[in-house]
């Protein structure tokens, strides 16, 4: 897809695949054009080319959206309602009847622990407490996508934990998690696969399903090692460099781990330390995009 | 359903607006005011020389200039409640939670619409019969035909409505409350020049009124409604400022329900089109 406003590209040639069932985490600095693509997937804007399914269905479809929820980044609803007349007006807006929607009103409100706010106006609620409310309006038809702009952001530690559960839970139980969210440690340990995005493209994609695939880096604290022992090691790790008691090497998947250990104990070194160490989400996300450049 | 569903939210959204009560408020003033000066011009009456029939007409008139006054409170209160309806909740992002729901957009605006038709026909309902009720209780007059009256009323107030979505589908709230109120301004003028045209039977000024009502019809409707509310008699004397110096005829009136489709139609277009 691709999406112009006036002269401005803020969707460059954005291609991808969501698989079904799977929590994916859609990253990018601020004006990659994430949220513009969201609403691109949501049929709140048109492509100005290129088109896009959700569910098999083109993106605006009508009844498709029966099993799509949506939290908008800033949710915001008319502030004279309760949380329960909230999810009720948007149950029936997505056809649930009312004998379902009066045990799952209630059941929703717990999961998003408002229940002690539930006679409260959402004119009293906090903007974490908004997210919270806006969450369950999210899965009050149990859609079988979702999509989640920034969930977290206003929320506590307690909070995101509770999201995080939330959104794993859906994952359970069949449904496809679309999350974007600048907080990358939420998306680390949250997502199944996430790709990163830049200008309005694709530049990578992680699978975080196979980070045991992926090259790590192991830092070894050891006296005894002998230049045999060094040389050896070349049979796992083409980059091995030592400096004095300290040895660091790449291998190319965790695999080896272990017989790399077992291999430094049987050549006589004494191993104080063996810290395996992988790229995180973040040192990633930095070495993708490059430094701040005032996004 | 959706539209329903859409309807009855926005006529409790509408019903929660402080410019709602504050019409309301001004309303229930204009008619305690109007009812005391009814029963004033009554008992003074009561005093006076003033043959029954001249007092009769005077207080006809008064009544017409009572139901003026609510014909503006409901056309300007329809279109203040209304203005940021659609382009408020656009510029706040409270229409995304909506309009990913399953319902057409053009559901979200006939909806939204329909809401603000209810709230204007309670309006109208109260203000106007309100106002026919302190007039033949008090001063014992009665309009003509005061349900056409009410109905004239009523779609003024929906051309109003219909105007101000379709600008609230383009521009922000403040730009289409000013352009609305700008055309009912040109319509109030253009409707008051015509009726002066008929002292001096001046093709000109009527002209210039002419247009201004094919501009926007608001101010034709009310005169078409003054016509038909105003006694035949009061009427053709020109004993108020409602006489039947320049009446609009029926084809105005369909005008007007024409005009009100096609703006109600480029609303629904528009937003069905635009990105949110």
């Amino acid at each position: 897809m691709r999406k112009v406003f006036g002269g401005k590209v803020a969707v460059r040639d954005l291609t991808l695949t969501v698989p079904r069932g799977e929590i994916f985490g859609f990253l990018g600095p601020n004006g990659a054009g994430k949220s513009t693509s969201i609403k691109l997937l949501l049929g709140l804007a048109r492509p100005t080319s290129g088109e896009a399914f959700v569910l098999g269905a083109p993106s605006g479809d009508v009844e498709i959206r029966r099993k799509i929820g949506f939290l908008p980044e800033n949710f915001r609803f008319y502030e004279w309602l309760t949380p329960a007349e909230l999810l009720h007006l948007h149950g029936r807006l997505c056809g649930v009847d009312n004998s379902k929607l009066s045990e799952r009103v209630p059941a929703l409100i717990d999961l998003v622990g408002l229940t002690p706010h539930i006679d409260k106006r959402l004119q009293n609620f906090s903007k974490g407490m908004l997210q919270r409310v806006g969450l369950a309006q999210a899965l009050i038809h149990e859609p079988d996508i979702i999509f989640l702009d920034e969930p977290t952001s206003g929320l506590d530690p307690l909070g995101r934990r509770m999201v995080r559960d939330i959104i794993r839970a859906q994952r359970d139980r069949g449904a496809t998690v679309f999350l974007n969210s600048h907080l990358l440690s939420e998306i680390e340990i949250t997502c199944d696969q996430v790709v990163f995005i830049r200008e309005g493209e694709v530049v990578t994609s992680r699978d975080m399903r196979k980070q045991h695939e992926e090259a790590v880096r192991v830092e070894v604290r050891a006296r005894k090692l002998s230049p045999e022992c060094v040389s050896g090691l070349s049979r796992w790790s083409a980059s091995v460099q030592v400096d004095e008691e300290r040895l660091t090497l790449t291998a190319q998947s965790r695999e080896p781990l272990p017989d790399i250990l077992r291999y430094l104990v049987d050549a006589g070194a004494d191993v104080y330390q063996f810290t395996p160490q992988r790229l995180s989400l973040e040192e990633l996300f930095i070495s993708v995009m490059g430094e701040d450049r005032g996004f | 359903m959706g539209v329903w569903i859409m309807a009855g939210i926005t006529f409790r959204e509408a019903a929660r607006k402080k410019i709602l009560w504050t019409a309301l408020l001004a309303g229930l003033a204009f008619l305690l005011v109007f009812g005391i000066g009814l029963r004033f011009q009554v008992g003074d009456f009561r005093n006076s020389a003033v043959p029954p029939f001249l007092r009769y007409q005077v207080i006809s008139a008064m009544l017409m200039i009572g139901l003026y006054t609510v014909d503006l409170l409901a056309v300007v209160m329809t279109t203040l409640t209304s203005v940021d309806t659609i382009s408020g909740e656009i510029t706040s992002g409270t229409i995304h939670a909506i309009a990913t729901k399953p319902l057409a957009r053009w559901q979200i605006l006939i909806g939204k619409w329909l809401g603000f038709v209810a709230m204007a026909g309670v309006y109208v309902a109260l203000m106007f019969w309100g106002t026919i009720a302190e007039g033949y209780w008090i001063g014992g007059v009665m309009a003509q035909h005061p349900v056409r009256g009410s109905l004239l009323v009523f779609l003024e107030c929906i051309v109003a409505l219909s105007v101000t979505f379709m600008f609230g589908t383009w521009f922000s709230t403040l730009t289409s409350g000013v352009i609305t109120l700008g055309l009912l301004g040109v319509a109030f003028l253009g409707g008051w020049l015509e009726q002066m045209s008929g002292f001096t039977e001046g093709s000109r000024l009527a002209m210039v009124g002419i247009i201004s009502s094919l501009v926007m019809p608001s101010e034709a409707i009310w005169r078409r409604a003054a016509f038909e509310m105003e006694s035949p008699l009061s009427g053709s004397l020109q004993f108020s400022p409602f006489a039947d110096i320049s009446i609009p005829s029926g084809a105005m009136i369909g005008y007007a329900c024409v005009y009100l489709l096609i703006a109600l139609g480029v609303a629904v277009y528009h937003f069905g089109e635009r990105d949110l």
